[in-house]
């Protein structure tokens, strides 16, 4: 916690530097979709990649159709008749929008967090045991290993393990998102899809999870929507900016924060609107 | 005073003292009326509830005796109990609450989860509704005709049958409320950890809901309790010892109804004993089913 806020107060950096602006192959395809709520075109002609163990940074205003891609990406939208989406998500070579395909495996392959945190009504223990029992039956020690090795990865072990009997209720609104992360990494997807899994926290919480965001990307390919620009600048590798449904550019975090190639994209980034 | 103070800041007319005053006076007035009327009628409604809860313990606690709950009931003047009764009642009870609470439980999981808004949807919560609102007479006379008169005579199982169907109705309501009351979020974070939609329901939905719905099944019991015409027509009542659901059953409403109407001063001293005792009981599982749902 120490550390967390000198951090926050002395580096809060608009532009960190990093490693290298090169983007590695893509792990997910995005190729022409569209997405209709009912009648409504909520997203036109969308074409991008996910870069392999990068973060992918999705930004706009309000309404413009990044949270409703991130749906598309598990099949979420397919829980609600009426939306649709047609076009092409190659994941491993295969368009996850055909109709045969297995959800419940997809979205093993592809985890979430959301907006809120939702921790289950139920021991944290349990809480992560319960989406690895969903995919795999493991014995009670490799269970017991898997947990901690979740709530580790998510940077919430320590603060836990002493209570992994207590119900998940009773933890913060950090810690309970932290929870949440655990919980979706515990069954080993290989995309995690980040649903604004800041906007409900307070700076510090919000600090801890874009720490973990960078230690997570060495395993896993993570596209993250944000309605805060320097948190897309401090996470992201790539940016995609959408507007009113339409992918206006998908360029490397640098790039797209020095030197944007669109005019609109320059006009939101320096707050001009949205 | 907030008159006052808009009209001073208000441009126009300067403002008319005595005519403010009279406003005020004249609300000053209103008020103190509306307010009397609500506390008298907060008096009377109290009043009533207040001596028949007086009257109800005062005869009830005088008639208790442990007589009561060890002894059958017995023809006037040989200081008989309500033991068939209490069993009786239970017994029914009981089996009406198991065979009712699945039922709603499940209606009210697919109104909550599967049909939402469908036309079906609709249908099946308009019949439920009227049925949560029929006359609980009208449900005797039914289970009467499909269960009585083909099977040749009055039983403990028409009796719990009866007692069944008001359950359903009561518990498919607070469990679809309950249902509903879930965040869609949390249904989102269950499927988007790859589980099936049954796991969703059963192990995390029900699960969040389990105190809003272990409530409406108490109030479900608390109601079918305390309920006489349902029983009248079906399981008749019974004043010798009899454990068999194939035979006419005792239970506390029909022994109260019976034994107040009679000239027999112990029998009714019996039945408000027996009043006392469903009394308290209902009074009991409401107050259990409000503290688990404040929890």
């Amino acid at each position: 916690m120490e550390s967390a806020t000198t951090r926050l107060q002395t580096k809060a950096p608009m532009m960190p530097e990093r490693a290298s602006a090169a983007l590695n192959e893509a792990r997910l395809q995005v190729r022409n979709l569209d997405f209709f709520y009912g009648d409504n075109k909520a997203l036109k002609n969308i074409d991008f990649d996910l870069p392999a163990r990068q973060v992918t940074g999705m930004i706009g205003p309000s309404g413009c159709g990044k949270s409703t891609l991130l749906r598309v990406l598990n099949r979420m939208y397919s829980l609600y008749p009426g939306q649709r989406a047609t076009g092409q998500v190659l994941l491993d070579g295969k368009n996850i929008l055909d109709n045969d395909v297995d959800m419940n495996a997809l979205r093993a392959k592809v985890g979430m967090v959301f907006q809120k945190p939702t921790p289950f009504p139920m021991t944290i223990y349990e809480n992560i045991a319960f989406g690895i029992r969903l995919h795999e039956k493991l014995s009670r020690s490799e269970m017991d290993e898997r947990v901690e090795w979740a709530l580790t990865r998510a940077a919430i072990w320590g603060e836990v393990k002493d209570r992994l009997n207590s119900s998940a209720m009773g933890l913060s609104g950090g810690q309970q998102q932290r929870l949440c992360i655990a919980r979706t990494i515990a069954v080993r997807p290989e995309i995690i899809l980040l649903d604004e899994p800041t906007s409900a926290l307070d700076p510090i919480s919000t600090l801890r999870i874009e720490e973990l965001i960078d230690e997570l990307k060495r395993d896993f390919t993570i596209a993250i929507v944000t309605h805060n620009m320097q948190q897309a600048a401090r996470c992201a590798d790539q940016v995609a900016f959408f507007y009113l449904g339409e992918l206006v550019e998908v360029s490397p975090a640098e790039q797209m924060f020095t030197a944007p190639k669109e005019a609109r994209t320059q006009d939101y980034i320096t707050g001009r609107f949205g | 005073m907030s008159t006052t103070m808009n009209a001073s800041s208000m441009p126009g007319r300067p403002k008319d003292m005595k005519a403010s005053a009279a406003l005020g006076a004249r609300r000053r007035r209103v008020d103190l009326i509306i307010r009397a009327a609500c506390f008298i009628a907060t008096a009377i409604g109290l009043l009533f509830l207040v001596s028949i809860l007086g009257t109800l313990f005062w005869n009830g606690f005088s008639a208790l005796s442990l007589n009561v709950f060890t002894d059958i009931t017995r023809p006037p003047g040989s200081n008989g109990g309500l033991l068939n009764a209490i069993i009786g009642s239970l017994i029914q009870t009981a089996i009406g609450t198991a065979i009712g609470t699945p039922i709603g439980l499940l209606v009210g999981t697919y109104l909550a989860e599967y049909a939402k808004s469908t036309p079906l949807a609709h249908a099946v919560r308009f019949v439920s509704d009227i049925l949560l609102s029929a006359p609980s007479i009208l449900i005797g006379l039914f289970v009467y005709q499909i269960l009585v008169v083909p099977f040749g005579g009055f039983s403990g199982w028409a009796g719990s049958v009866a007692l069944a169907i008001i359950v359903i109705p009561i518990v498919i309501r607070t469990t679809e409320d309950m249902l509903r009351l879930l965040p869609d979020t949390l249904r989102e974070a269950v499927i988007g950890l790859g589980a099936p939609k049954w796991k969703m329901i059963t192990l995390i939905c029900w699960r969040a809901a389990a105190s809003g719905i272990v409530t409406g099944i108490l109030l479900a019991v608390a109601r079918v309790a305390g309920e006489t015409a349902p029983l009248l027509f079906t399981s008749l009542g019974n004043l010798n010892w009899s454990l068999s659901l194939s035979a006419p059953m005792s239970s506390l409403p029909l022994t109260i109804y019976a034994y107040a109407g009679s000239p027999y001063q112990d029998w009714i001293a019996l039945a408000w004993a027996g009043a006392l005792i469903i009394t308290l009981g209902v009074l009991g599982l409401n107050i259990a089913a409000r503290s688990l749902l404040r929890k």
